[in-house]
């Protein structure tokens, strides 16, 4: 037992600026996400109902079991990225439980945009599919979508990471056995209709589902044949003729509660790899987290507060507790399950990415998952740190953070930047599933810094004509740098583009931490089988 | 003293006479059907014997089989219980041929009232007081048509042969009479084979007042206080008490003396009933007769404290009364509530299935529960439905109530429907309170009695459901089960959805830092439980509430209301061909009669089959217009619940 005591004062001034300052932003995110959730608004919506559907919330609420966790990812896809609003991409993706199963659900809004496939929607269902394979989860696709966004179709059609890899998805997770299960309740034309095709099994509904190749535009075009979309792919067709579908579905409600049949009839085996031991809370409010760490990313806190507040019984287990002391490590539990946590508590040292590759080294070989909390702004930078070879020990974390085989989880709690966001298994490092904290940042570097970096390129070169910079010119260069490295590294703009799989309220990363644990814990942990470590 | 008893019943009355009989040292022989192998009674019993299939017509019903039962344990007596064979003359004969002990009257007594309209001429020569009516030997529809007009309306019309409200109708006016008098005949017909038919002047506001008497071979005759049974729904008694309330003593004496005068002039023995309808004016009418142990009798059991079987018994075995009537004595006041498998709520309907929960609560020396089934015993559609009787005594008629309000309070059944709720709401009711007894008393106070909970009132208890439901439900230890209801940048939600009645309710309720909140009805709400007390606070008023669950329902039940939901549930098998056409039937039962044929065009309303369930009639109706395209059983065919007996197509 090491259980961390805390030290902090909640009636602390600087406390209670801290705290209030990440309420206001976490009242922003709550706020932001509620806006999302409205889909395409109230006009698309009523029109959606009226036709006798499901919203899609109100359908994966039906498909889940009741009091089921929904660990969405990608909420904030597209956020603020095209002309037209797409809320979460059109399309609503994440984690929950159907009958005790695990399951991957992607489905389609059809009132955001017809649920046609914007880029980012491309990349938000390859990303579930990813995270699905992964933790080997069953994926239940609720295709309601007008397929390939036309106008975009060179961002979503040709490359390897477009439109049609979803199916290869289909087709690779299938033969893993992970199974994958299409409910059709709309649209579902042309490269959308392998999406039931392509699946083990598949339910369609009346009178909404259809599935073609061609719509009846186009075959009217093309061959001058007349015909309805229910003649053409309905459900009966698909059901009884053509056996493109499996199951017929007479609404929503009926089709889900099929889905939800194959599900339970899948003889589902859970890998169980990481074993749970009995759960104990926190000793300390998750929400005291807001007062620890605020929103002023330059002001420093002891890692081991927030370490407190989101393992189980605040017990930690520290490992190098006295070397390299600016990466905290140790091993905890986390909802029961054994954890190796890897937190910045300052600037990475030589010493300290070296018992980062050591630490992680340990839990690898130990099959523990890891989790980094990340804040770092970078390696020490200098000629006394170059000297000793900062670069190859940096290169000893990053190769032990990349080759580790268990399941990583990254959550963003302060700075992201340079290769501080490498070491700490950044998006390329492939963490099983990363999380952001409304207050992060991420970019190369800070906006300062790369203003600073710019603005001595410059004068340099000023220099080398014998010219010199004023100091409101400098702050003249320097400030629209400063500005565009504030809203690329924001959560809002670095969560739209999927570089994380979501923005969450610091005082729920235990919960989100735990639901991803025992997600991961589905798949096997392979052995892992390190490179080169330069010495 | 008997050696051994075979008690030609089942259910709670086998048990009970069973345990008198352990306490006699006589050794007791169980019968038992196909669906009775592992009942009570059976158990309970030193040995017991198979007696057939599990309808009661070819195995409970069966002389023969019953006779040979004892032949072959050695049997020395048969005690028939109530119902079944107890009023059987045959049976009476047969166990005479065969020298066994019929524990009950003589085939003479039992023949005198086996039909009502003899009974009534033997009562008016022994100086009996009789309500107007028509006994005769003319069947005619006219002539009972004229007897009627003669008596005036409201008239009584009743199977002669019959018993517990079959066959029984009452008519307001002339209008009515033929109609009437056809289904009557038809039910006597099918429940007792002979539709003769007797009518009756219709009292006003009576009471259905009886008393227990008791005769020894040796002329002795006593009579041990009166029940008042008013309390009735279709002529099925529902709560029973004794002894009769208000009631003058120089009534109940009178009453009394007419009932030992009653069983004289049928040269009685054994125990009976004599029942009178008392009118406003202390004035009492003979109705019948019962030559047998009362369902009701413990009533009488707990204010004497006597105990009745032990009597049948000692006078079966010829000896004298324990006691002279100057002897018996009446302490305090008992009542009896019959709990039975029903939906209060849909006619009364049987409700059978297995009682997957069954808590009474604890006995004591003033509470008794009289059952024959334990917790996962099945409630089949082949007998009567009723569960237990709860008895309870107090010092006067204001404890014993208030000690049987309690008790209902305090039983929980689940996995059937039950009339508890209905006898709670009987018993709480201000008019019992204050004794003001009738048989009208429950169509009188229907509205009382059958609230309806209005829109917020359900969507309270569903509230409530829905908090039960969510509430520390720990199947594991796993995230994914004790994170209830997560949701990522969101306050917790449980949405849970329930079929209540017709409708489907979705109850949402999201999380605050201490509460749940609806917000439909902006209430805030808490929940605890300990040992399955549950305690939910709505706007920090704090009541507790008992939870029924099964896996197809949850019911909620306060001490104002039992509410129940059905759980929210697609039925996956829809078909590909819409169903909406086809009628089924609501229970396991007999088609008695097809009123309509292919091809018929029907409206609205109209009947369609007549099935006969639990012994009772059900019309199963149009439910729009339509035409019958398919008709699937015949008069006679059994049909089991759901079974689809007419396709009507919509035109």
């Amino acid at each position: 037992m090491a259980v961390l005591t805390s030290t902090i004062n909640p009636k602390d001034e600087t406390f209670i600026t801290n705290q209030q300052a990440m309420q206001s932003i976490v009242d922003d995110l709550y706020a932001k996400v509620a806006q999302i959730k409205q889909g395409g608004g109230a006009k698309y919506q009523e029109r959606h109902l009226a036709r006798g559907k499901l919203l899609v919330r109100q359908r994966i609420e039906k498909l889940l079991d009741p009091g089921s966790p929904f660990l969405e990812i990608g909420q904030f896809a597209a956020w603020d990225c095209y002309d037209d609003e797409v809320p979460a991409a059109g399309l609503i993706a994440g984690i929950g439980q159907v009958e005790g199963v695990q399951c991957m659900i992607v489905a389609n809004d059809a009132t955001v945009k017809g649920g046609t496939y914007y880029p980012l929607t491309v990349k938000k269902h390859l990303r579930a599919q990813e995270i699905a394979e992964r933790c080997q989860l069953p994926c239940i696709y609720l295709v309601d979508s007008g397929g390939a966004n036309l106008p975009r179709q060179d961002e979503v059609f040709p490359d390897r990471d477009h439109f049609g890899r979803i199916f290869f998805n289909q087709a690779i997770m299938s033969s893993k056995g992970i199974p994958q299960i299409a409910v059709v309740m709309g649209l579902c034309t042309a490269g959308g209709a392998y999406v039931p095709a392509m699946a083990d099994e598949s339910i369609i509904v009346k009178e909404q589902g259809t599935i073609f190749l061609a719509g009846p535009p186009l075959v009217k075009a093309a061959t001058g044949e007349e015909v309805t979309a229910e003649e053409l792919g309905g459900a009966d067709v698909h059901t009884r003729i053509s056996g493109v579908a499996d199951h017929y579905a007479h609404n929503d409600e009926h089709a889900l509660a099929l889905a939800r049949r194959s599900i339970a009839r899948l003889n589902y085996q859970s890998a169980q790899s990481i074993p749970q031991h009995p759960v104990q809370p926190p000793r300390y409010d998750a929400h005291e987290i807001y007062g620890i760490v605020g929103t002023d990313l330059r002001k420093p806190f002891d890692v081991r507060e927030v370490i407190a507040r989101i393992v189980d019984d605040s017990d930690f287990d520290e490992f190098k507790q006295n070397y390299g002391a600016t990466l905290v490590t140790g091993f905890a539990r986390i909802h029961g399950y054994p954890v190796g946590i890897v937190a910045n508590n300052g600037i990475l040292f030589s010493e300290s990415a070296q018992k980062g590759a050591h630490f992680i080294e340990l839990c690898a070989q130990r099959k523990i998952p890891l989790v980094f909390l990340q804040n770092i702004t970078g390696f020490m930078v200098g000629k006394k740190y170059e000297a000793e070879g900062i670069a190859k020990h940096g290169a000893k974390m990053v190769t032990a953070v990349s080759c580790a085989q268990v399941p990583k989880f990254t959550v963003l709690i302060g700075g992201s930047y340079g290769a501080g966001n490498y070491g700490m298994c950044g998006r390329a490092y492939d963490p099983t599933l990363m999380f952001m904290w409304p207050n992060a940042r991420i970019s190369v570097m800070g906006g300062e810094q790369a203003a600073g970096v710019m603005a001595q390129v410059t004068k340099d070169n000023l220099a080398r004509q014998g010219q010199t910079m004023s100091a409101e010119e400098e702050q003249q260069l320097k400030q629209p740098i400063i500005d565009t490295y504030e809203k690329q590294g924001h959560p809002y703009y670095a969560s739209a583009r999927l570089w994380d799989d979501g923005i969450i309220d610091p005082a729920q990363t235990r919960t989100v931490l735990g639901l991803s644990l025992a997600a991961a814990a589905n798949a096997p942990i392979a052995d892992t089988q390190f490179g080169v470590f330069r010495m | 003293m008997l050696r051994k008893l075979l008690i030609a019943n089942r259910g709670e009355i086998a048990c009970r006479i069973i345990r008198t009989a352990r306490e006699l040292g006589i050794r007791t022989v169980a019968v038992y059907s196909d669906a009775d192998r592992h009942a009570q009674h059976v158990q309970l019993a030193d040995e017991s014997i198979y007696i057939g299939p599990a309808p009661s017509a070819e195995s409970y019903l069966v002389i023969d089989k019953i006779i040979a039962a004892a032949q072959q344990t050695g049997a020395d007596a048969i005690h028939p219980g109530y119902g079944f064979l107890s009023e059987n003359e045959d049976f009476a004969d047969a166990c005479a041929r065969h020298q066994i002990i019929f524990v009950g009257p003589p085939t003479s007594a039992i023949a005198a009232m086996g039909s009502k309209s003899a009974a009534k001429a033997i009562m008016e020569e022994a100086g009996v007081p009789l309500v107007p009516g028509y006994h005769g030997a003319d069947q005619s529809p006219a002539r009972l048509r004229q007897a009627a007009e003669e008596i005036g309306y409201p008239v009584m019309l009743k199977a002669a042969y019959g018993g517990g409200g079959k066959g029984m109708r009452i008519i307001a006016s002339a209008a009515e009479f033929d109609a009437a008098l056809e289904s009557a005949k038809r039910e006597a017909q099918a429940a007792f084979g002979n539709d003769k038919m007797l009518l009756e002047k219709y009292l006003k506001n009576p009471r259905h007042v009886e008393i227990q008497v008791f005769c020894d071979e040796h002329g002795n005759a006593v009579y041990l206080a009166e029940r008042d049974c008013s309390v009735q729904r279709r002529h099925q008694k529902v709560i029973e008490e004794a002894p009769a309330p208000t009631l003058a003593s120089s009534t109940r004496v009178a009453m009394g003396e007419a009932a030992v005068r009653a069983a004289q002039a049928i040269d009685y023995v054994g125990a009976g009933t004599v029942e009178f309808l008392l009118d406003t004016n202390n004035q009492f009418y003979f109705m019948e007769m019962n030559t047998r142990l009362q369902v009701e009798h413990p009533v009488t059991e707990m204010v004497t404290g006597q105990d009745l079987v032990a009597w049948q018994l000692m006078i079966a075995s010829g000896e004298p009364l324990p006691l002279a009537q100057d002897q018996i004595m009446v302490h305090g006041h008992a009542f009896e509530a019959r709990i039975y498998a029903e939906d209060p709520d849909h006619d009364f309907l049987p409700s059978t299935g297995t009682l997957s929960l069954l808590q009474p609560p604890a006995t004591s020396a003033h509470i008794r529960i009289d059952s024959g089934v334990i917790e996962g015993d099945e409630v089949s559609s082949y007998y009567d439905p009723m569960i237990a009787k709860l008895i309870v005594w107090g010092e006067n008629r204001t404890v014993a109530l208030s000690r049987l309000i309690r008790a209902l309070n305090d039983y929980r059944i689940a996995g059937v429907r039950t009339n508890i709720d209905f006898l709670r709401r009987i018993a709480g009711h201000k008019k019992f309170m204050q004794a003001e007894l009738t048989t009208h008393f429950i169509e009188r106070y229907h509205a009382d009695l059958f609230p309806i909970l209005t829109p917020e009132v359900i969507t309270d208890y569903a509230i409530m459901a829905t908090l039960a439901e969510h509430h520390e439900v720990v199947t594991s230890n796993s995230p994914w089960q004790t994170e209830r209801a997560f949701r990522l940048n969101e306050p917790r939600q449980i949405v849970q959805q329930y079929h209540y009645q017709d409708q489907l309710l979705a109850i949402e309720l999201t999380a605050t830092e201490q509460t749940w909140y609806h917000a439909p009805s902006k209430t805030h709400w808490q929940v605890e439980s300990h040992q399955g007390h549950w305690y939910f606070s709505k706007h920090g008023h704090r009541r507790q509430a008992h939870i029924l669950a099964t896996s197809a329902e949850i019911g909620v039940m306060t001490e104002h209301a039992q509410v129940r939901f059905l759980r929210y549930q697609v039925a996956l098998d829809q078909g590909t061909t819409t169903s909406a056409g086809g009628l089924t039937a609501p229970m396991n039962g007999t088609i008695v009669q097809v009123l309509v044929k292919p091809g018929d065009q029907v409206t609205a309303e109209q009947p369609l089959v007549i099935m006969e369930a639990m012994k009772m009639e059900y019309t199963i109706r149009a439910p729009q217009a339509g035409l019958v395209d398919q008709v699937y059983y015949q008069a006679g065919d059994l049909v089991s619940d759901g079974a689809e007996l007419i396709r009507l197509t919509e035109e």
